[in-house]
């Protein structure tokens, strides 16, 4: 999933003071999953927020609402009754998901509630890990199902660097060496051949080095 | 021979060679570099300038081989794929070849997060395998790594760097086989402390004939106190420091301790000329460059050879 | 502040702090009438929204009681409390309101002594602290008011 975290209350009260009443919106999809920006997560900063200006003698309203997602115009249109009622919107999805209102409600103030972070998965409960970078190019099939991209601090495709040490990353011991990784998943594999082939230098095309990217599908766009 | 570099000459000769390194200043005042590089003229066959070595901003490496070449020395550029993109790096290679620069290693470099600009993006377009291999094809092929022909292709003699001591153990032959394979002319090693490691290593690398194909030279660098004994143990990724090193300087009083590391220094070069496939020494007298003639005289490596 | 009287919300859970309350009221402990106490099935079922809320209508102080380490009838309920207490110390800090005004105790169901005394604490400790802070400005508007 895309994993966020919300910014800290006083990036947040500094955005919203100049406004009496906003709308407050979740996402019930990545940042859910993460804990950062659903249902729960929006009742809490609604609390939070309306205590703060309580405190500061100054009226504020909070409107709720969470969305099944924010990054599909057939949801973000799901405010249309609301918008007007309201002098800002606040949103605690990842980046997508303001600027998908951004774009559709082009008059209405919007910020971001949360610090969009990563692409992970849960290690366990409560904690999330960076997995993948969006190269655009997966070499997934031939490092054993590891990236080196997303996990290597150096971003290696022909790891590991000198600095490995006991399986883990030189900076920091709570960081896996990727290439570690890499290399028990090949031996395991019975593919430890796969490693001595020499990886050459990658096409940042497919990935950010390219500009911003679209995906367009022929046979479903109209 | 594959260019004119004075290093591919000496070791083709058959000698053992000598390198040592010098660290550009965290400034634009020239004077350091060169009185650093001075003090090893005579005593070394070339001399690496470090690529803002640990992530910390110093004077490029480039700029500081210039002045080296300038004084009649052997710089070896050393250029770390963290800090530019291919395009740069190509760019810089030919500035230095223009400049009489002929041999370079090629590495990752420490990440930033070590340095002074822990906030800079860690560029790493390509990594030390992809680089070793994008310079011989810019040597041998007279092309760019994206395929265009270049007018004056560099005659870069191409280093790389081995680390016997990181983890996995299992893999660091492999490590070293792939930058072969890349095109690697000369390896210099991490500084070796654990003799015996560093011989199982050597094993590995003969059993894959790699000693054939490759010239290795040993990283030594010298021991001040127990207290870099200690640091270099406890705080240094990828480094093998025995207890048994620790205890012997440590066992000796303050003042006599680097005498101590010094004498260790050259047993442990003594014994690397044992190892087969070991084609000389690589000194890396950290902030204690003035030890690198004493070291090279008493473990018998003078007089340096003269080739043309 | 001597016309201060604190409003205390206190979740306790059904199987040991509401039975120590019981056992306090059996026993005639006595403790401050300003602690209100809202039975729950386990401590673990407040969440912090639950706390937030509390405090956002007005109470000066709110605390879970829940079983003793281990003891939870449903395992680790007690331990969950224990973190949305936690979460919530941290988002009050946030926004400039003092941290004591939520607490995690633990008690066995036969702790009537406890419970009172926990109960006369808090309330004490929050009497000190003053007006939960969003309450001060009509606190302060409404004693003008009376003059």
């Amino acid at each position: 999933m895309i994993t966020a975290e919300r910014k800290p209350m006083d990036e947040l009260t500094e955005y919203v003071k100049p406004f009496g009443r906003i709308l407050l919106v979740g996402c019930n999809e990545c940042v859910t999953v993460c804990a950062a920006g659903g249902r729960k997560e929006v009742g809490l900063l609604s609390s939070a927020l309306q205590m703060h200006f309580m405190k500061e003698g100054q009226p504020f309203e909070v409107k709720e609402i969470t969305l099944e997602r924010q990054c599909d115009p057939e949801y973000v249109e799901e405010l249309v009754p609301h918008i007007n009622q309201v002098d800002a919107v606040l949103s605690m999805a990842c980046g997508c998901g303001v600027q998908e209102i951004a774009r559709r409600y082009k008059e209405k103030p919007v910020f971001p509630a949360v610090n969009t972070k990563f692409m992970g998965a849960s290690e366990s409960q409560g904690i999330w890990a960076e997995r993948c970078q969006g190269c655009g190019d997966c070499v997934l099939g031939i490092t054993g199902g590891v990236c080196p991209i997303a996990r290597c601090s150096k971003q290696l495709l022909n790891g590991p660097c000198g600095g490995s040490t006991k399986g883990k990353c030189e900076i920091d011991p709570g960081v896996d060496c990727a290439w570690q990784l890499i290399w028990d998943r090949l031996k395991a594999l019975g593919k430890s051949d796969l490693y001595e082939e020499n990886i050459p230098a990658k096409d940042w095309r497919s990935g950010r080095g390219g500009g911003p990217r679209k995906i367009i599908r022929e046979d479903l766009a109209s | 021979m594959k260019t004119e570099s004075t290093l591919e000459k000496i070791l083709a000769a058959g000698h053992l060679a000598v390198t040592s390194e010098c660290g550009p200043p965290r400034g634009a005042l020239p004077a350091k570099i060169k009185e650093k590089a001075e003090m090893l003229r005579g005593f070394v066959d070339a001399v690496n300038v470090t690529d803002n070595q640990t992530a910390m901003v110093r004077m490029s490496s480039l700029a500081a081989c210039i002045f080296l070449r300038q004084m009649g020395l052997n710089p070896i550029l050393q250029m770390v794929t963290r800090d530019r993109n291919r395009l740069a790096m190509q760019s810089d290679i030919l500035g230095a070849y223009s400049h009489d620069i002929d041999t370079m290693l090629c590495l990752s470099g420490d990440h930033p997060h070590f340095g002074d600009h822990a906030m800079a993006a860690n560029v790493h377009d390509v990594d030390s395998i992809q680089f070793v291999d994008m310079v011989r094809t810019m040597r041998d092929e007279g092309k760019f790594q994206g395929g265009e022909p270049i007018d004056g292709p560099p005659k870069m003699f191409i280093g790389a760097a081995a680390n016997p001591f990181a983890d996995p153990f299992e893999l660091r032959v492999a490590r070293l086989a792939k930058k072969v394979k890349a095109g690697v002319d000369f390896i210099q090693t991490q500084c070796i402390y654990n003799v015996d490691k560093f011989a199982k290593w050597m094993e590995g690398v003969r059993d894959r004939g790699l000693h054939e194909k490759v010239y290795i030279l040993a990283g030594i660098t010298p021991m001040k106190s127990a207290g870099m004994a200690r640091y270099m143990k406890n705080k240094v990724p990828g480094m093998d420091v025995p207890d048994e090193l620790v205890k012997r300087i440590a066992g000796v009083p303050k003042e006599k301790q680097a005498d101590e590391g010094i004498k260790i220094c050259i047993e442990t070069i003594e014994r690397c000329k044992e190892i087969e496939g070991v084609n000389g020494f690589h000194i890396m007298a950290i902030e204690w460059e003035q030890k690198v003639p004493e070291i090279v005289e008493q473990a018998g490596l003078l007089p340096r050879p003269s080739v043309n | 502040m001597q016309n201060f009287e604190p409003v205390i919300v206190a979740f306790c859970c059904h199987y040991c702090a509401y039975t120590a309350a019981d056992m306090a009221g059996s026993k005639r402990l006595s403790y401050p009438p300003n602690v209100k106490i809202i039975r729950v099935p386990c401590s673990g079922k407040v969440d912090a929204i639950h706390l937030m809320k509390a405090l956002q209508k007005g109470a000066d102080g709110v605390y879970v009681a829940g079983c003793l380490d281990g003891d939870c009838h449903f395992k680790t309920g007690n331990i969950r409390a224990a973190r949305h207490v936690d979460h919530v110390k941290r988002l009050l800090g946030e926004i400039g309101i003092e941290k004591e005004r939520v607490e995690m105790f633990s008690m066995s169901a036969g702790m009537g002594e406890k419970f009172a005394e926990v109960a006369s604490d808090f309330t004490e400790k929050i009497r000190k602290l003053g007006p939960n802070p969003i309450n001060r400005t009509a606190f302060a508007e409404a004693r003008q008011a009376i003059g």
